[in-house]
């Protein structure tokens, strides 16, 4: 696990690992509470938790700039928060209510935030794909400076969407890093028994992409690479793909049986939890104590509260708005 | 002012139009640059605008109508050429759960002002694999807008409008139409994308169309007037959303009605037609609602076979006959 964080102050080290820990504990708990909440019944629908790969979102989302664009997948809730989607209102979405941040349209798998330039959880796996190689064509003809961070799992890649299009942005040169958080599974199909190349940042070669493998568990690892490619691609409008190697703890969704994988491989890969790991090694450097943890838990679990009741609070949209958004309201489109 | 020219030079005028009025806007697609579109309709459009606005992709339709939402919710006014309905299929999934979806399931936060044009239809000895008609499909789609110009003025004013509305427009070019020639009006500005058009007046019957469909169709109303049945014909032009007041109203005079569409029978768009005649005029009619569509069949490629399996002016008249 990295340590060190290059040419940077022990001071500043200190706090940007604070918050690291942090964004990634923030989205633990909040996954945590809304399995509860779904073995409540107050989310309903899919659930898809990030639980053990917290570290990708967390060290991804902060080396993108509020001009980039975001595309995501249906186990987006830690890419939403982490990109500064209040939690209020990803809780309220899950919930079906009004002020929720999809108006309660979409759903766990569907939050987007136009502000934010969050364009979505996508849910037919490698669907997100083609929007972001789109969304980079977009800021490239403008002649902007942003870049478009794709997510999405290891079983896309055998979508051809997948391929169709790291061609294009190959062959366009589009700013756009495809960011492949390989957790080893799609649902319970294991990565060896649905790749001939398991290999995925290898795939990117074929495509004249440049690519690199990260270990997906260590936060600061996965902050240093992805800042560096994002910056090349920023740089050179080049394509970049990064094969994040990651584990998720818990099950596909809150339909699962797990009777994919042992558990000894799932305890394994916990030894290797991303916030444990970090947290031991600045136990260890002596940059945080057991105080310092348990004053982040509690605001943490402060702000949770204050999410689940602004879900509870928020109303139910009205029937007669039932059809609304299916087209735009108002015409006239400036030509 | 007046003009005659061919439906694909009214495709060609107005993508070029568009080009030229909004920079956001560019035409992206299999073969439209050098090769100058399958159809010929963006030739000469590669040298006068460049690379960069008329793109020659690779043959991956999924990611050429996914990029095409991409860039729309970009900012920017993407005009999607898939060749042909037929490979679109590979593009469906973008389609029916990207473009139709993002605005709602958003809770309205994006408009995808996206336009996608393709051609559709048979009657060319293609065959199974390239006649295909689908418009339906799309149709049945909430999200999205679907459009079928039959005349040279539609085709060369549907583009503007489709530009100028922010969620996705389908439009689809019945092959058959491309060199047909018509009268341009050539001041007439972006077309009404929400309406059906009369395109001809009668007062015995009502035959309802679109597209390629609408020739044949007219066809049928001339022999029929000379046995005396004045047939009013009903252009839809646009399958969603649908205007159904225009075709009520004329049933409401007509009492009869006759619906022509290329696609299969069974699930077609005229069965849609067909259920909202009878939801809303059931007591207007003097006779059942007759259907004209194509045969249950893959496409045959023998010429005898493909003039069988299609909707054929012969067929429409004998339809429109049995009922007096
Ligand atoms: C096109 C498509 N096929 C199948 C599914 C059902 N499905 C949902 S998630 C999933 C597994 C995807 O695995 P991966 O991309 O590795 O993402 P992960 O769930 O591991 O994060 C499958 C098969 C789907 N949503 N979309
Ligand atoms: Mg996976």
């Amino acid at each position: 696990m990295k340590t060190e964080i290059a040419g940077i102050k022990p001071e500043i080290t200190r706090q940007i690992k604070f918050d690291l820990l942090r964004d990634m504990l923030r989205i633990r708990r909040f996954e945590e509470k809304s399995a509860e909440l779904y073995s409540l019944g107050k989310i309903r629908g899919f659930l898809h938790l990030y639980i053990g790969e917290e570290a990708i979102a967390v060290g991804a989302m902060r080396v993108l700039k509020p001009e980039d664009s975001i595309v995501a997948t249906y186990r987006e809730h830690g890419h939403a928060l982490a990109r500064g989607i209040s939690m209020g209102s990803v809780m309220a979405e899950m919930f079906g209510k009004e002020n929720g941040c999809s108006r309660g349209r979409g759903g766990s798998m569907h939050l987007f935030d136009a502000a934010l330039k969050f364009y979505g959880g996508y849910a037919i796996v490698g669907g997100g794909l083609p929007i972001a190689v789109g969304l980079a064509l977009a800021a490239r003809m403008q002649k902007t400076n942003s870049v478009t961070a794709c997510f999405f799992g290891d079983g896309a890649v055998a979508e051809g969407e997948f391929h169709e299009s790291m061609n294009l942005a190959g062959l366009w040169q589009l700013p756009v890093v495809f960011l492949c958080e390989n957790n080893l599974y799609a649902m319970g199909t294991a990565l060896d028994r649905h790749q001939s190349q398991t290999n995925i940042a290898k795939k990117a070669e074929s495509y004249g992409i440049k690519s690199e493998t990260v270990d997906g568990m260590d936060v600061l690892a996965v902050e240093e690479a992805t800042g560096k490619a994002i910056e090349l691609v920023r740089a050179t409008s080049r394509p970049y793909l990064i094969e994040y190697r990651t584990y998720r703890f818990r099950a596909h969704s809150m339909y699962d049986a797990e009777l994919y994988r042992n558990k000894d491989e799932v305890e394994l890969w916990k030894t290797r939890c991303p916030i444990n790991g970090l947290i031991a090694s600045m136990k260890e450097d002596g940059i945080l104590n057991d105080h310092d943890l348990s004053e982040i838990e509690s605001s943490i679990a402060l702000e949770i509260n204050q999410a689940v009741e602004y879900a509870e609070a928020g109303k139910w949209e009205p029937l007669e708005d039932l059809t609304k958004f299916v087209y735009t309201e108002t015409l006239n489109f400036e030509l | 002012m007046n003009s005659q020219i061919t439906y694909r030079e009214a495709i060609r005028l107005s993508l070029r139009e568009a080009l030229q009025n909004d920079a956001r806007v560019f035409l992206m697609g299999e073969d439209v640059g050098r090769y100058g579109g399958a159809y010929a309709c963006s030739k000469g459009l590669l040298d006068e605008f460049g690379p960069d606005r008329v793109r020659d992709t690779p043959l991956s339709e999924s990611v050429i109508v996914g990029a095409g939402i991409g860039a729309a919710l970009g900012g920017m006014r993407p005009i999607v050429e898939v060749m042909t309905v037929n490979f679109s299929l590979l593009a469906l999934d973008q389609v029916v759960n990207n473009a139709a979806t993002l605005r709602h399931m958003s809770g309205g936060q994006f408009s995808i002002p996206l336009v996608v044009r393709m051609a559709t239809g048979g009657g060319r000895q293609l065959a199974a694999q390239h006649s295909h008609s689908l418009e339906c499909w799309y149709a049945h789609i909430p999200g999205i807008k679907v459009l079928t110009p039959a005349t040279v003025n539609d085709a060369r004013w549907m583009l503007p409008a489709a530009l100028k509305d922010p969620d996705p427009v389908f439009i689809f070019e019945h092959a058959m139409l491309y060199p047909m020639e018509g009268d341009l009006d050539q001041l007439q500005g972006p077309a009404d994308i929400s309406k059906a058009a009369l395109r001809r007046e009668g007062s015995d019957i009502t035959l309802i169309t679109y597209g390629g469909s609408l020739f044949k169709t007219l066809e049928a109303a001339d022999i029929l007037s000379k046995d005396g049945i004045r047939a009013e014909v009903i252009d839809l032009r646009i399958l969603r959303p649908l205007d159904t007041e225009t075709i009520i109203e004329s049933v409401s005079r007509t009492h009869r009605a006759v619906i022509i569409d290329e696609g299969w029978r069974t699930g077609s768009f005229a069965a849609e037609i067909s259920a909202q005649i009878m939801e809303k005029a059931f007591d207007q009619l003097d006779y059942p609602v007759a259907r004209v569509c194509s045969e249950e069949v893959p496409m045959p490629y023998a010429k005898h076979l493909e003039d069988a399996a299609l909707p054929q002016p012969e067929r429409i008249v004998k339809a429109s006959r049995e009922m007096f």
